[in-house]
């Protein structure tokens, strides 16, 4: 067997082994359904959600408000770590209350979100992009500032404006440490996403969860779970993928990214 | 023998400092990196300026690409005054610093583009200088493909791209190991051959300079001082035998005694 094979057999194997193990334990040492549900009626839970439909949109809803809040948190923090690593009195002046606010829980902030923004789908994308702001917006920074200074060196020697320079040379150079921002960021905006929802929703993939505790409907929270696990890894890989597209000359040292 | 002082030069300067000063100002005051710096240098000479480790060669690099602004005194490149950056100056870095994410014709390029340079003129020129640096073949390749001292060439293609009058080359084969080193040597005493360029070459290796050069710039400590002047006398073109004659070593050993004077 390949190493390919073996790194797709050997964690198959270990899932294999557990839902063997689940569904042995819920039938022969009788663990309570409302501890751990059927691997049956989790089963069941995901097709009344996707197949009869009764969670696509709370499914649609955790997606978009998610995507909003990844979109415009990242895009921000990219502009505002451009102009941080750019200009030296604005890191000064806002260097301080970054590093407080980045040392405060974000989901600490998500009651007043709701307050000032509303219980509608705004206010979680703007949970979202609050947690997803910081990754980004250091990333951005260290990366723009670790580019190579003999570079810089060379483009100004040609008399490169301030501007070809972040162009050509800062932002390519850049390209990984952003590239983790964004994968760091999917995750983390996933949980600023269902935090959100927690606090006061009527929809989403949290709502459910939140929901189900009412019933002790530990099936429907199985399945909401696997279908937040499934949003992180779809948007993880696709932003791997992009990264292995954009960023080429970086593939063999490929970096793994722990959030 | 080592002939002393500034060789009678023919034909036109290049490259002139009278009583050049550069002081950093650092958290602990100012801090003198060169000091009465005079030079001149005519055009087609391989001046090497050999030094110690942090004694302020790089500064004066960085002087001449128009960089750094000197504290006091005079430079000029070919008759002018070093104001800022000009474009008839080209750099190789101690680093072959080229852009991973562009091909090496591209990486050969970016002078031209940054400098807004005729693009046409400027592919046939790097085309014929990529032949020159034996690369004519990984001209579609990236940086990451290449070996170091492949790499280091590409750099020294992209220095001399757009025709500058003067190359400033900062160790640039301090990275490579020691095999590369030699041919690399070898390479450039050819590629300086052809061209004719004239070059400033940073180091600190004696054997590098003595085989390189046309004339040597010994540096004191910082603040660097000029110790002494030595014209290397050994015929052209330099070859793998330069290396195994008694002159080369003769002159490496008398650089080597005058470097190592300046540690006291």
């Amino acid at each position: 067997m390949n190493e390919n094979l073996k790194s797709i057999f050997y964690p198959l194997l270990l899932l294999g082994g557990l839902l063997v193990l689940w569904v042995f334990a819920v039938r022969n040492w009788g663990v309570p359904n409302y501890i751990l549900p059927s691997f049956e009626s989790v089963l069941g839970a995901l097709h009344r959600g996707y197949i009869e439909g009764a969670y696509w949109k709370d499914f649609g809803y955790t997606l978009s408000s998610m995507l909003l809040g990844y979109v415009s948190g990242c895009a921000l923090a990219f502009i505002m770590g451009m102009m941080f690593a750019e200009f030296r009195w604005l890191e000064r002046l806002l260097y301080p209350f970054v590093l407080g606010l980045q040392s405060m829980p974000k989901v600490a902030l998500a009651p007043l979100i709701l307050v000032w923004f509303g219980f509608g789908i705004g206010s979680k994308a703007v949970m979202v992009a609050l947690v997803c702001f910081f990754p980004m917006f250091i990333n951005t920074a260290v990366g723009l500032k670790a580019t190579d200074p003999s570079l810089i060196d060379l483009m100004r020697a040609f008399s490169a404006s301030r501007l070809q320079i972040l162009m050509r040379i800062k932002i390519p150079s850049a390209a990984s440490h952003i590239f983790a921002g964004l994968q760091i960021s999917i995750v983390l905006g996933l949980i600023g996403a269902v935090v959100a929802e927690f606090v006061s929703s009527s929809h989403g993939l949290g709502y459910l969860i939140n929901n189900a505790t009412t019933t002790l409907d530990t099936s429907t929270m199985f399945a909401a779970l696997i279908s937040l696990a499934v949003i992180g890894i779809l948007g993880s890989q696709i932003i791997k993928f992009l990264q292995r597209k954009l960023v080429f000359w970086e593939n063999d040292n490929d970096t793994q990214v722990a959030a | 023998m080592i002939q002393e002082g500034i060789p009678t030069m023919s034909g036109e300067l290049i490259f002139r400092a009278e009583n050049l000063g550069v002081t950093y100002q650092s958290s602990r005051g100012p801090t003198p990196a060169l000091e009465n710096f005079s030079t001149e240098m005519a055009k087609g000479e391989f001046v090497s300026i050999l030094g110690p480790s942090g004694c302020g060669k790089s500064t004066l690099l960085k002087v001449a690409a128009g960089l750094l602004t000197p504290s006091s005194g005079v430079v000029e490149l070919a008759g002018e005054p070093i104001t800022g950056p000009r474009r008839d100056v080209g750099i190789v870095f101690q680093q072959p610093t080229l852009l991973k994410w562009q091909t090496v014709l591209d990486n050969v390029l970016l002078p031209i583009r940054t400098l807004g340079m005729d693009l046409e003129v400027g592919r046939a020129r790097a085309h014929d200088l990529l032949r020159l640096v034996e690369l004519e073949n990984f001209e579609r390749h990236y940086p990451h493909e290449l070996s170091g001292g492949m790499q280091q060439r590409v750099g020294i293609a992209r220095g001399l791209v757009h025709d500058p009058s003067l190359l400033l080359m900062d160790e640039p084969f301090a990275a490579l190991d020691a095999m590369t080193r030699e041919n690399m040597m070898i390479e450039l005493q050819r590629i300086w051959m052809e061209t004719r360029k004239s070059v400033i070459f940073i180091t600190h290796s004696i054997p590098e300079a003595v085989f390189l050069s046309s004339r040597v710039l010994v540096l004191s400590h910082r603040p660097a001082r000029i110790l002494k002047d030595v014209t290397i006398d050994l015929p052209l073109p330099r070859t793998q035998e330069t290396l195994g004659s008694a002159r080369f070593a003769e002159l490496c050993s008398e650089l080597r005694a005058m470097f190592s004077q300046t540690k006291k």
